[in-house]
């Protein structure tokens, strides 16, 4: 027996060093950043990166301010929400409270697909087929903007947002909506009023998860965001949000240069951003699982 | 009283056909998009347009190593993080339950999956390219993917052990079986079939990543693509990248433009309704 | 082989031993040439490299675009063996290479004009180089300043470390610098992309992208042709060069020697829409 019992625990011990294989990746990730990213801050103020607002990586002497790229990204991904928000949780509400079980099955799917257009090919249809048409029928002066990258994102977060909503809202007793609707309520009050409060916390991570994909969704806004270095003042106005400027100017940016190590500390703030994001999420998805019980 | 009901039922009927209307422009979106694709796209594919290489600075021929560059990336990546993230499933659930530990590791597992595949392109571009020496190439693309997809497998894995009723678990140990033969001969049978519908959603999720395998292993032309591990590969993403914003010749391109927009889409969204078709039927099977 | 004496003196020992494997797995098959960097360069080489393959079926060549600074880069790592540049190498960059034993040599192979251009239905002609530079420092923000319909000018820009993008700031903004609110593309063929979609907007590119979609503007009356260029007259011609690790040789000055015969790499630079170097 003994024999069986160190067998056993070495097994067990080589799967908790392949299980840690994850997270000693995401510490190599967030190293590598830092070791490229820092040299470039720790002769400058972080501050001064932050909010500089010119961004001239190879005028003399160059300027590094990202102020209007975290802008540019903060834009597009608030944009993105108010669009993919109430889409993603109307869906899941019609998918969960209304929609007969075989339209569900049909329509649960397509909506997951949704998530599976790659990113290159939803950026490529907005650079080919929305943007010529924001020109035209809104006049705008590009359609290379704002408001192009935000519903393109928009529909790459709606996924995400309404999967997990849905989860939520499936997990909400049917007891619950027994007593309201006995209380003469009508299935929309139901739905408004009890469902969807008793399910807030799992719609809040679904939408904090959406949040933290769009911001860190780079293709589509290489292709559609328009790249000015601006603070946008209109839905209409061209950005560049910081996944665009690290894609765009990586392969030019001489090796273990200035623009090298600015081009990692912008990855490394947005490593940070989405590690937020997801930090919020997991707190309010563990919230909500202790809550019920 | 009953006017006040049926104004109710009226706003009812109308705030839920919103919400149909809001599905219904998800799906639009989705057609919308395929719709295009296939429109434009389909009469550029051809046997040839599968089959050869492309010609005179990419205005004729195929497309065939991108295709292929793809297949290699995503079945390589997958080859390393399928196993890696099934392992680490197994100890997270059989094993590992609520322990600190483990608390950490689900902890990594779920920043992971949230880490922008832009970061990951630069990890890797650091890491597997330089520090590592591999260079641009499909090695070097092929483990930053592993690295990329492992969340999804991790996650689609404990989810299809988390399915395996534990009286499976417990019958086996009851007959004298040790906690591993168990899991080798009981538990890992009963969940391969979740197991692989995660495989398939990682390989599309590989297949279609474009910001990561631009800095680690694609290039734009390559009559060795994929001939060897440390050459660099050409790849389906890149190449629509590529095609719709270099070359001289964009408007000739157009066609091929739009046709290997479409064979990726094919692939991956075929792969997506494989995988959503094998989960369906497992839930079906069970209930 | 050359290939494995490059990569021994790479700095990491440790990985070196992988390398010499694949220089070794590649010198059994066929010659790989590695070519990396500008995206200006990159359909010459793509043209002339196809015929290139064909005539000489031992060697392949690998072809990737990046830009100017990731082809030296790749060049200074080891990691290519010819970088496409449409600038000169910088100072930086020779030191960069000098540690890790890499001393580039620059070989012209080109010539290319820079041209400004706009939507064919935009009315405007010519531009004096002053009304660019206005243009595209934010000053002159209407096309009816400049003789065109009322509407605001799309500026659309190279990414400020692109190649092309240093020549125009060197020749036509003289070091002053582009707008922010310019649409920064990163490459040729986003330009073309984008100027070609709107009515408004105005961009330059690199001769070679020159397509009927597009409008070219004559800049203070000096319309852009290869005859202009080649003699000096028009005002933003630039070289475009490749950059190789100490001398060129075997497959690699294969290639070049092919990329500098009039009848062969020549022909392709001309058929592309560059113009030929004048010999």
């Amino acid at each position: 027996m003994p024999g069986y019992a160190r067998k056993e625990s070495l097994i067990r011990i080589a799967l908790a060093g392949t299980a840690g294989v994850s997270l000693l990746f995401l510490a190599l990730i967030f190293l590598f950043l830092l070791v490229e990213g820092l040299p470039m801050l720790a002769p400058r103020s972080i501050a001064g990166f932050l909010c500089g607002m010119s961004w001239y990586p190879t005028a003399e002497p160059p300027e590094f301010g990202i102020f209007p790229m975290l802008v540019g990204s903060l834009a597009v991904t608030a944009v993105a929400a108010s669009i993919a928000v109430p889409l993603g949780v109307m869906t899941a509400a019609w998918l969960t409270e209304i929609a007969p079980s075989g339209v569900r099955r049909i329509c649960k799917p397509m909506i997951e697909l949704l998530a599976a257009l790659p990113s290159v090919v939803v950026g490529f249809f907005g650079m080919v087929v929305f943007a010529p048409f924001l020109q035209n029928v809104f006049d705008a002066d590009t359609g290379l903007n704002l408001l192009n990258a935000g519903v393109m994102l928009a529909f790459m977060s709606v996924p995400t947002i309404c999967t997990v909503a849905e989860d939520a809202l499936f997990a909400v007793p049917v007891s619950l909506r027994e007593a309201s609707l006995a209380l003469g309520a009508t299935r929309w009050e139901t739905t408004i009023k009890v469902v969807i409060p008793a399910a807030f916390t799992g719609i809040g991570t679904g939408c904090m998860l959406g949040m933290s994909r769009s911001i860190g969704e780079t293709m589509v806004v290489l292709m559609v965001a328009g790249g000015a270095g601006i603070i946008p003042a209109s839905l209409f106005d061209p950005v560049r949000p910081m996944p665009a400027a690290i894609a765009a100017e990586m392969a030019e940016a001489p090796f273990r240069g200035e623009h090298y190590h600015a081009l990692f500390a912008i990855g490394l703030v947005l490593f940070v951003f989405t590690l937020a994001f997801n930090i919020i999420a997991q707190r309010i998805a563990e919230a909500n699982r202790q809550a019920p019980d | 009283m009953t006017a006040t009901t049926q104004a109710r039922r009226i706003r009812e009927r109308i705030l839920f056909s919103l919400l149909r209307l809001a599905a219904l422009t998800n799906i639009a979106a989705l057609l919308c998009v395929c719709g295009f694709l296939v429109w434009k796209g389909l009469p550029a594919l051809s046997w040839e347009f599968l089959t050869q290489s492309p010609r005179k600075a990419m205005t004729e021929g195929g497309i065939w190593p991108c295709i292929a560059g793809t297949v290699l990336l995503a079945v390589g990546s997958l080859g390393l993080s399928f196993p890696l993230g099934v392992a680490s499933a197994v100890y997270l659930h059989e094993y590992a339950g609520r322990s600190r530990f483990a608390r950490y590791i689900r902890l990594g597992v779920n920043n992971l999956a949230g880490v922008p595949s832009i970061v990951f392109g630069l990890f890797g571009m650091s890491f597997f390219v330089i520090t590592c020496g591999f260079g641009i190439s499909l090695l070097s693309g092929i483990l930053t993917l592993g690295v990329l997809t492992l969340p999804v497998i991790i996650g689609t894995a404990e989810e299809a052990l988390r399915q395996v009723p534990a009286t499976y678990r417990e019958a086996s140990l009851a007959l004298g079986a040790t906690q591993s033969q168990t899991i080798a001969r009981v538990v890992l049978p009963a969940a391969l079939p979740g197991m692989l519908t995660g495989a398939i959603l990682g390989l599309a999720r590989a297949s279609g990543e474009t910001a990561v395998i631009m800095f680690t292993a694609a290039v734009f032309y390559s009559k060795n693509s994929g001939g060897s591990l440390l050459s660099p590969v050409m790849a389906l993403p890149n190449h629509i990248y590529v095609l719709a914003t270099s070359g001289t010749e964009i408007a000739k391109t157009m066609p091929l433009q739009y046709g290997t927009a479409l064979v990726l889409l094919c692939l991956v969204v075929g792969m997506n309704g494989i995988a959503i078709v094998v989960r369906d039927r497992m839930q079906k099977a069970r209930t | 082989m050359k290939l494995t004496s490059l990569f021994a003196k790479k700095r990491f020992s440790l990985l070196g031993l992988a390398l010499v494997c694949f220089a070794a797995s590649t010198a059994l098959a066929t010659e790989e040439v590695i070519i990396s960097g500008s995206t200006t360069v990159l359909p010459v080489m793509q043209k002339a490299g196809e015929a290139f393959m064909a005539a000489n079926p031992g060697i392949t060549l690998s072809i990737s675009g990046g830009g100017s600074g990731s082809g030296i880069k790749a060049l200074n790592d080891g990691l290519c063996q010819i970088a496409m540049s449409s600038r000169d190498i910088k100072k930086s960059e020779l030191e960069l290479g000098a540690k890790n034993g890499v001393t580039a040599v620059r070989t012209a192979i080109a010539v290319d004009a820079l041209i400004p251009v706009v939507h064919p239905e935009n009315p405007v002609k010519n531009l004096s180089a002053a009304q660019l530079k206005d243009i595209y420092a934010g000053r002159i923000t209407n096309w009816k300043e400049v003789g065109g319909h009322d509407g605001k000018i799309v500026v659309v820009s190279r990414d400020t470390s692109s190649g092309t993008y240093e020549t125009w700031e060197e020749i036509i903004m003289k070091k002053e610098k582009v707008t922010p609110a310019a649409l920064l593309q990163a490459s040729n063929g986003a330009v073309v992309q984008t100027v070609s979609a709107n009515k408004r907007a105005i961009g330059y590119i690199g001769f070679g992208y020159l397509t009927d979609s597009l409008k070219k503007l004559d800049v203070g009356g000096i319309e852009a042709t290869p005859q202009t260029a080649l003699a000096k007259q028009w005002p933003i011609a630039r070289e475009l060069y490749v950059f190789t690790n100490g001398k060129p040789e075997g497959a690699v000055k294969k290639v070049l020697e092919y990329l500098l015969d009039p009848q062969k790499g020549q022909k392709s630079v001309r058929e592309v829409g560059y113009i030929p170097l004048d010999k």
